[in-house]
């Protein structure tokens, strides 16, 4: 007895030294209307499960996509684990501590860029790490600044502010706040959403390139097959909407670094690749036969 | 290197259309038309006597325009003074007032922003007085500061702050919730997010506020300069009017106009200088 109990605790502490992020049984409800002065007015409205049952185990260092049909709460998911957002019920845990508020541990690049207009590429980036190591001395700072500048490749644009960048510059000034302040891991939110095919596919290489460098953990969010298959070491699929479920986890064991001309030399390749397209058809369709 | 070939092509394609069809020049030409007109109508309607006879005709009006205007800075005593010692004495009022009420209403205007208690708490204030008449205070301001100097100020001050708040209060209240978001995860403090984030993103509506402040301000400070007497291009419109100097009155409207045209000017540049890229949506 004692024995196996103490198998089982190593084990577990094992698990934990490995398991970065923990989410267990989450769930994220909208609030129906339901109270007198809405039965009053017949305005009632049902509680909406937006996410439903959501465990999950992430791994530190490892590149992790979640792809789902449009609207089945993937950003919900990454605003839960951002702490922007609360979930309704259950843990997320980071490093076994739970996730209250946000914080400079988890570095978030965000869909729509979320430059600030009035400062030049380098105030963007200084202000991410002025607000989050106030103790670093001027100097350390510009070099700092100047680092992250020259890991995304835009020293020639140092100066100039966002209305002057293009939509894959600007995003990729995001990806260099996101990492100046040493996160521990990245999370994006669709960062290349906005952008035409082209720069997407010139973006997601640099992202490839520049994980290659730090190996940060990296929660992606995305409805781009291709993007997940390139730049992943698991697929999360999620379920549609309402009460979005997580329905399976794909290893894609490409070996690194990749290149996305490669990639379909590799076995498993059309294989998984055609499990994810018949998932997320299957999905979208559900998704707006229920629309009608 | 440019090519030339190319250079002279464009050069003829500019040229393409005649210099009447030029839209600015035709505007200038329609401009001329009607001021020479207006000014016809009146010289007309004075000289036949069809208009009252207070009516001063337009050529005497503009030489009498031109003789304020040579000498503005001329000072023999206390009712005979340039326009332009007038116009300074109202400008200074204009934004000392206008400086005092936007040192009320920009910090007021940021925490009724920030804070929905406040905004609810203090609204019912704003909105029964925004719509009074600023010189609804003027015989307040009398009785309590008991110099028409001081109340000069205090209706100013009042003037400016209804719009400044409003507006500082719109623009703090609706700063792009990604900014906040990019702020919450960098784990910025409250007060790093107010100086770096949202004063930045209200910039231009409070400038906005500010240019609509002071273009009212500039209304209101000729009634009250009027009602409480003393130097400023109010009083001087008065004074002329007690001596039926009607073309003092019509120079005083123009240069009050052109001065009004430069405060807006100014606050115009100081707004398009604020809202840096912001309309870019960047």
């Amino acid at each position: 007895m004692m024995t196996s109990s103490a198998i089982n605790e190593s084990a577990e502490i094992f698990s934990k030294s490995t398991t970065q992020l923990s989410l267990k049984d989450v769930y994220k409800v909208y609030a129906g209307r339901h109270g007198w002065p809405d039965k009053l007015l017949r305005r009632t409205s049902p509680d909406y499960i937006a996410l439903a049952e959501i465990n999950l185990d992430i791994v530190a260092n490892q590149f992790v996509s979640i792809i789902g049909p449009s609207g089945c709460g993937k950003s919900t998911l990454l605003n839960i684990i951002a702490g922007l957002d609360q979930p309704t019920q259950g843990a997320v845990l980071l490093n076994g501590q739970p996730v209250k508020a946000p914080g400079p541990d988890r570095g978030v690049v965000f869909q729509h860029y979320s430059l600030m207009p009035w400062m030049t590429v380098e105030e963007n980036i200084r202000f991410a790490i002025e607000t989050v190591f106030p103790t670093m001395t001027r100097a350390e700072q510009i070099d700092q600044v100047r680092q992250y500048i020259e890991l995304v490749g835009l020293q020639s644009a140092s100066k100039r502010h966002p209305h002057e960048l293009s939509g894959g510059m600007k995003q990729r000034v995001g990806i260099a706040r996101a990492l100046a302040i040493e996160p521990q891991m990245l999370l994006m939110d669709e960062p290349f959403g906005a952008l035409d095919a082209l720069t997407r596919g010139f973006l997601q290489d640099e992202v490839a390139r520049i994980w290659e460098q730090q190996r940060k953990t990296v929660i992606l969010i995305t409805h781009s097959i291709d993007e997940a298959l390139l730049l992943s070491d698991k697929i999360i699929m999620m379920s549609r909407g309402p009460a979005a479920k997580i329905v399976e986890v794909l290893d894609i064991p490409f070996p690194r670094p990749r290149r996305r001309e490669n990639l379909a030399q590799f076995s498993s390749y059309a294989e998984l690749r055609a499990e994810l397209e018949l998932h997320l058809s299957r999905e979208t369709r559900a998704v707006e036969e229920s629309r009608i | 290197m440019a090519n030339p070939s190319i250079n002279t092509n464009y050069h003829r394609l500019k040229s393409s259309s005649p210099w009447w069809q030029n839209t600015n020049l035709q505007a200038f030409a329609l401009f001329i038309i009607l001021l020479v007109t207006i000014l016809g109508i009146w010289e007309m309607g004075a000289t036949t006597e069809i208009f009252s006879p207070v009516m001063p005709s337009a050529s005497r009006t503009i030489n009498d325009f031109l003789g304020w205007i040579s000498d503005p800075f001329y000072d023999n005593g206390p009712n005979d003074k340039g326009i332009g010692i007038n116009i300074l004495g109202s400008l200074q009022r204009v934004l000392v007032g206008f400086f005092l009420g936007s040192a009320i209403a920009i910090p007021l205007g940021v925490a009724v922003g920030l804070s929905p208690v406040v905004s609810k708490a203090v609204d019912p204030f704003i909105q029964l007085l925004r719509p009074v008449s600023p010189l609804a205070w003027l015989p307040l301001g009398l009785g309590i500061l008991k110099s028409s100097e001081g109340t000069a100020l205090f209706v100013i001050a009042i003037t400016s702050i209804w719009p400044t708040l409003s507006n500082t209060k719109f623009g703090v209240s609706n700063v792009s919730a990604d900014y906040l978001n990019v702020a919450k995860t960098l784990g910025a403090s409250r007060w790093r997010t107010i100086w770096k984030i949202i004063l930045p993103s209200a910039a231009p509506h409070i400038v906005a506020g500010l240019r609509i402040s002071i273009g009212i301000s500039w209304l209101v400070i000729v009634a009250a300069e009027m009602i409480v007497g003393g130097t400023g291009i109010g009083s001087f419109i008065w004074f002329e009017w007690n001596n039926l100097n009607v073309t003092s009155i019509i120079t005083a409207i123009i240069v009050i106009g052109a001065v009004g045209v430069l405060l807006d000017r100014i606050l115009a540049l100081l707004q398009s200088w604020v809202s840096f890229g912001q309309r870019n949506n960047a």
